[in-house]
């Protein structure tokens, strides 16, 4: 059997989450995604029911660092080599986690499958196995709604797209192979190289609507940041519309992360307020300091609070020198106080700013437009098709890898007989979204295609 | 009035492909065998094309060759122009195709049903099968001979019920006017066999004389030919004849476009299904408007006569429109019709009704191949009547009868295609129907069938023992080429770069070099000192296990999983509406087929793999 994963753990917040790994390949996977902190440590000798504290991987991206405890064949839930990875929670982390799995190997778990493999491995009773099959059902039908759904929706427009494209050329090559004898003419590799970079582009970006999907569903990462007291905490509370922070004027009173949802617009933000960057002697504080410098790294987007009644700072110009290249919005607020500051300088680095009074909450329309802009979801078509879930995203990457396959196979000059293969498994991936099949599909585009016969 | 006749082990209904196929391969494991033929002068006949192997179907007839089959010796025997199709398109889609000689294909398929013993023709209609209590029994002729058989094997082509459409005009025959058999496809109803209707077609053969090849592209056979039969010797192979090309025009598509209205096809006279594969003329001009010009060729049915068969022009126009039409074609301007083109109509069995031993579920001992079964070609029914008559065979002596998967060959994909998925359409074999076609090659049929055809007994010790000398041999070079490294030289670098391949500045393993897709085996040779001279076969499997080695371990690989499945047997009395969690649709479906495995049921569309997880849990909880 495949060697599958899944988060374990319910697909909420929470302060970890755990991604099981489940097969005879789950050593090898670990291997490659989690990095034990004692270098010594190997995986695969690793005994039953021991854990080991480390870093988990993406490639060579560090993405997190969890705990990884391993439990070995038959001792384990499903009876096979299972490897249990506890990371940080939160859907987004446990997702980047899991898909670092499928990248080292692993399949995606059908739903129960877990149950099923425990099942089929002699660990559960037969009562037990009949509620796995409600399970199974249950998954399969709700595989079975969501496929349907999909199928007026533009997620399905866009996989039929790429489909009919792979399935073209597979009709064509199928065609010309099949029917030597007709005038059919043969594609030539420059025509199959640029068809294939055309699939590769257009399953590329359709993988990347995952992402989007993400900020989309959990909102944009936004960190509002700035110096000590310029209004920061204020700022968020005008876009919660209740005091969450404490506000005194007082600096350093924001001294951890605080963070909160608030509908901008058509924009879910999550927004996090950070301390206030200073040099500070209070231990407490400076975790907070330390903190939000972290935040900035992680952000989708960054508002920038000045204070437009005062000269700017060293530490306004560290923040400004620390923000070049993200996506910044600068805000220059308290401008009912008056007009001191330079904001030409500011403009030069981070770009045009947007004056506000998060007190009095003059100019908080013109920013919530900017915000708009900037993620131009005033343009952002939602009909045009996102990935829904880890195992459609699955399904695309699969197809995408074959595709590139491909193309590098036209380049080195193969056969065609070979290509048609890798074709195949790109286009059974495609299919596997819609549930069709590869052969059938092929002989009727060959069929609906061209005139051939004797 | 009925009367006794003798009892036989087997009854074949029809020699065609198929019915000799079964016929021979029944009487050689030692089964008393009766060939019934309604005229014995069409033993084997070829009513369409002369013509054996083809794109996929080159690969069918390796494979009967390999399992002990005698097709692949007859297109040896009988060919009288041979090509090596797709050349250069990669070795898995290299098809053998032969132009053969009508006649002496006929004569002598005959003339070996007639040497083998235990094998009798009669000259019969088979009008009724009779089974008790769910067996076969006997079968009786139209003149009232009850025969009493243990096994019947229904290879009845194109001829039951045939009826035969030219323009406005039909009558009831078979191909090539023999008598149409009418009586029988009631009995079969009665056993419970779902009937259906198909429709196919064949072109119009003219006079040689009328010809005028002058102006005609000519195509010539392959300089080094290579034989169907891995028993035939290389040596002495040579092509007879030429064929040639010829295209229509405008004209031509004018003057069919103008009597559409007197083609049975459109005018609804014909109920049964077509083939996709194989349109006729004017569904080709209707369907694609766009093509200026359709291609035909002009192929020679055999060297003692002056007909020429003229492939791609098959239609149910009537003959006065036919001649006219031809006529437009350059070459054919002074053309005579000596055959018209015809649509034939037919009855054939819902292939769903049989198992993957071609048995039928509804009658113990009852088979079925090739036309009968809903497909098309001599290729296809030659393979599924060899199926029927070892399983025949192994009925009787109570031995597992043999299946054949879609991993093993083209054979067990036709087979495992036609019981799962059914066909709605007269099926033909292609090499995009397999999913393993890069193992699955015409080269190689020997390495994956010669076992089992030895097993089975129709492949003789001697031949055995070839095949595993040739193995060995393959085995050692490998080895060898695996082994041997190949130093940078001026002469060598010069090759290489002129193939457009990178140059080599340390020594290189041979088998590396190979595997770049501009090198070949041969290039090596003055670079290889230690190398023998081997037989083409053993070059050729040496080349290809070196260039596609990853893809084949690919495959392989998914060969395993579907294996795997194909060994979780589902029992055919199953009634899936009990199994708690599957779908409705899948319930439907899976009652229908009756799958053997749950591999075959992951093969029916609308089956789910939550359903299969569904089985493989019920499976495991019995």
């Amino acid at each position: 059997m495949s060697t599958v994963a899944a988060i374990s753990t319910p697909l909420s917040e929470g302060g970890i989450a755990v991604i099981r790994i489940s097969g005879d390949k789950a050593f090898s996977v670990a291997e490659k995604v989690f990095r034990p902190v004692s270098s010594d440590k190997k995986i695969s000798e690793m005994k039953g029911y021991t854990c080991a504290f480390g870093k988990i991987f993406m490639g060579d991206e560090e993405i997190d660092e969890g705990v990884l405890t391993v439990f070995r064949a038959p001792k384990s839930y499903t009876g096979e080599d299972v490897i249990e990875i506890s990371c940080h929670g939160g859907v987004f982390v446990a997702k980047k986690v899991l898909s670092a799995t499928i990248k080292a190997g692993c399949e995606i778990a059908a739903a129960g499958e877990f149950t099923k493999r425990a099942f089929l491995n002699g660990k559960l009773s037969l009562t037990e196995a009949e509620s796995v099959i409600d399970i199974i059902s249950a998954g399969g039908e709700q595989a079975r709604k969501a496929a349907v759904s999909a199928k007026e929706g533009a997620l399905y427009k866009r996989i039929s797209y790429v489909k009919d494209k792979i399935l073209k050329i597979l009709g064509e090559l199928s065609a010309w192979v099949d029917y030597p004898e007709e005038d059919i003419m043969e594609l030539t590799p420059e025509e199959l190289s640029s068809a294939l970079c055309n699939i590769h582009e257009e399953l590329l970006s359709l993988s990347k609507t995952y992402d989007n999907g993400r900020v989309l569903r959990n909102g944009i990462d936004t960190a509002i940041v700035g110096r000590a007291n310029v209004g920061k905490s204020t700022l968020m509370n005008r876009f919660l519309g209740f005091d969450r922070s404490i506000v005194t004027d007082i600096e350093g009173t924001t001294r951890d992360i605080v963070e909160e949802t608030a509908m901008v617009g058509d924009i879910l933000l999550k927004l996090s307020d950070t301390a206030g960057i200073r040099e500070t002697g209070d231990v407490v504080e400076s975790i907070g300091v330390e903190r939000s410098i972290k935040k900035l790294s992680e952000a989708d987007l960054v508002l920038a609070v000045f204070d437009s009644s005062e000269k700017l700072s060293d530490e306004d110009e560290k923040i400004i020198e620390k923000l070049e290249g993200k996506k910044v919005i600068p805000i220059i607020n308290k401008c009912e106080k008056g007009n001191e500051i330079d904001i030409e300088k500011i403009e030069n680095v981070l770009g045009k700013s947007v004056s506000i009074s998060a007190k009095t909450g003059e100019g908080i329309d013109n920013l919530e437009k900017k915000i708009s802009e900037i993620f131009s979801f005033g343009t952002i078509d939602y009909s045009s098709g996102m990935i829904a879930n880890e195992r459609q995203k699955n399904c695309v990457d699969k197809a995408l890898l074959s595709i590139s396959e491909a193309v590098s196979l036209v380049e080195s000059g193969e056969t065609f007989d070979a290509l048609t293969v890798v074709l195949d498994e790109a286009l059974s991936a495609v299919l596997e979204l819609s549930g069709e099949r590869v052969t059938e599909a092929v002989v009727d585009e060959v069929f609906s295609h061209f005139c051939v016969g004797k | 009035m009925n009367y006794e006749m003798e009892n036989y082990d087997i009854a074949i209904v029809g020699a065609g492909h198929a019915g000799v196929e079964a016929a021979l391969a029944a009487a050689r494991l030692g089964c008393k065998t009766a060939l019934f033929t309604i005229s014995l002068d069409t033993i084997a006949n070829m009513p369409c094309n002369p013509s054996i192997g083809g794109t996929a179907k080159g690969h069918l007839v390796r494979e009967i060759d390999a399992l002990g089959g005698e097709m692949g010796r007859a297109a040896d025997a009988c060919f009288i122009q041979s090509r090596m199709l797709n050349a250069g398109k990669g070795p898995a889609v290299h098809s053998l195709r032969v132009q053969a000689d009508r006649m002496k294909y006929h004569a002598y398929m005959k003339k070996i049903c007639e040497d083998t013993p235990l094998l009798d023709i009669k000259q019969a209609e088979i009008t009724e099968v009779r089974a008790e209590n769910g067996r076969v029994t006997e079968v009786v002729t139209k003149l009232g001979a009850v025969y009493k058989v243990c096994a019947v094997v229904l290879a009845t082509g194109t001829y039951l019920r045939g009826l035969i459409h030219i323009g406005e005009t039909s009558y009831e025959s078979g191909a090539d006017n023999v008598i149409a058999p009418v009586r029988l496809t009631e009995s079969l109803k009665a056993l419970g066999l779902p009937m259906r209707r198909f429709k196919t077609g064949t072109p119009a053969r003219v006079h040689k004389r009328s010809i005028n090849f002058e102006i005609l592209e000519k195509q010539e056979g392959d300089s080094n030919i290579q034989p169907f039969s891995f028993e035939t010797n290389r040596e002495g192979l040579e092509n007879k004849v030429s064929c040639y090309i010829a295209y229509t025009n405008d004209e031509t598509h004018k003057v069919i476009l103008e009597n559409l209205h007197r083609s049975p096809l459109y005018s609804g006279k014909i109920e049964g299904v077509g083939p996709r594969y194989c349109p006729s003329i004017e569904d080709k001009i209707v369907r694609f408007s766009e093509k200026p010009r359709h291609q035909l060729f002009i192929e020679p049915m055999g060297l003692d006569t002056d007909e020429y068969y003229l492939q791609g022009m098959s239609s149910s126009l009537p003959e006065d429109v036919q001649l006219k039409f031809l006529r437009t074609i350059k070459g054919l301007e002074n053309v005579e019709i000596m055959r018209p083109a015809y649509a034939i109509e037919y009855d054939c069995v819902d292939p769903l009704a049989m198992r993957h031993t071609l048995e039928m579920k509804a009658v113990k001992g009852l088979f079925g191949a090739g036309q009968f079964n809903g497909t098309s070609g001599y290729e296809e029914a030659a393979a599924q009547g060899l199926i029927a008559g070892i399983n025949a065979v192994k009925l009787i002596k109570g031995e597992e009868m043999i299946t054949l998967d879609r991993a093993s060959s083209y054979i067990g994909t036709l087979i495992d295609d036609l019981v799962t998925k059914g066909c709605s359409d007269p099926y033909r074999m292609m090499t995009s129907r397999s999913e393993y076609r890069l193992v699955l090659r015409q080269d190689n049929a020997d390495e994956r069938l010669t076992e089992i055809g030895h097993e089975i007994g129709l492949i003789s010790d001697e031949r055995y023992e070839e095949f595993l000398k040739k193995e060995e041999m393959i085995k050692d070079e490998l080895y060898r080429v695996t082994k041997t490294t190949i130093r940078p030289s001026e002469e060598l670098n010069e090759l290489l770069v002129s193939r457009g391949t990178s140059p080599i500045t340390t020594g290189v393993r041979l088998s590396d070099l190979i595997r770049r897709p501009q090198m070949f085996y041969a290039d090596f040779a003055p670079f290889d000192k230690k190398r023998e001279d081997l037989p083409y076969e053993i070059k050729e499997q040496v080349e290809l296990k070196i260039k596609y080695d990853g893809y084949i371990a690919k495959q392989n690989e998914q060969i395993e999983q579907m294996r795997k499945l194909e060994k979780k047997a589902l029992p055919e009395d199953l009634d899936y509406s009990q199994i708690r969690g599957l779908r409705l649709e899948a319930i439907e479906k899976l009652n229908k087929v009756k799958p053997h495995s749950v591999a075959q049921a992951g093969r029916i569309s609308g089956v789910s793999p939550a359903d299969i997880s569904v089985l493989l849990v019920w499976l495991s909880g019995r």
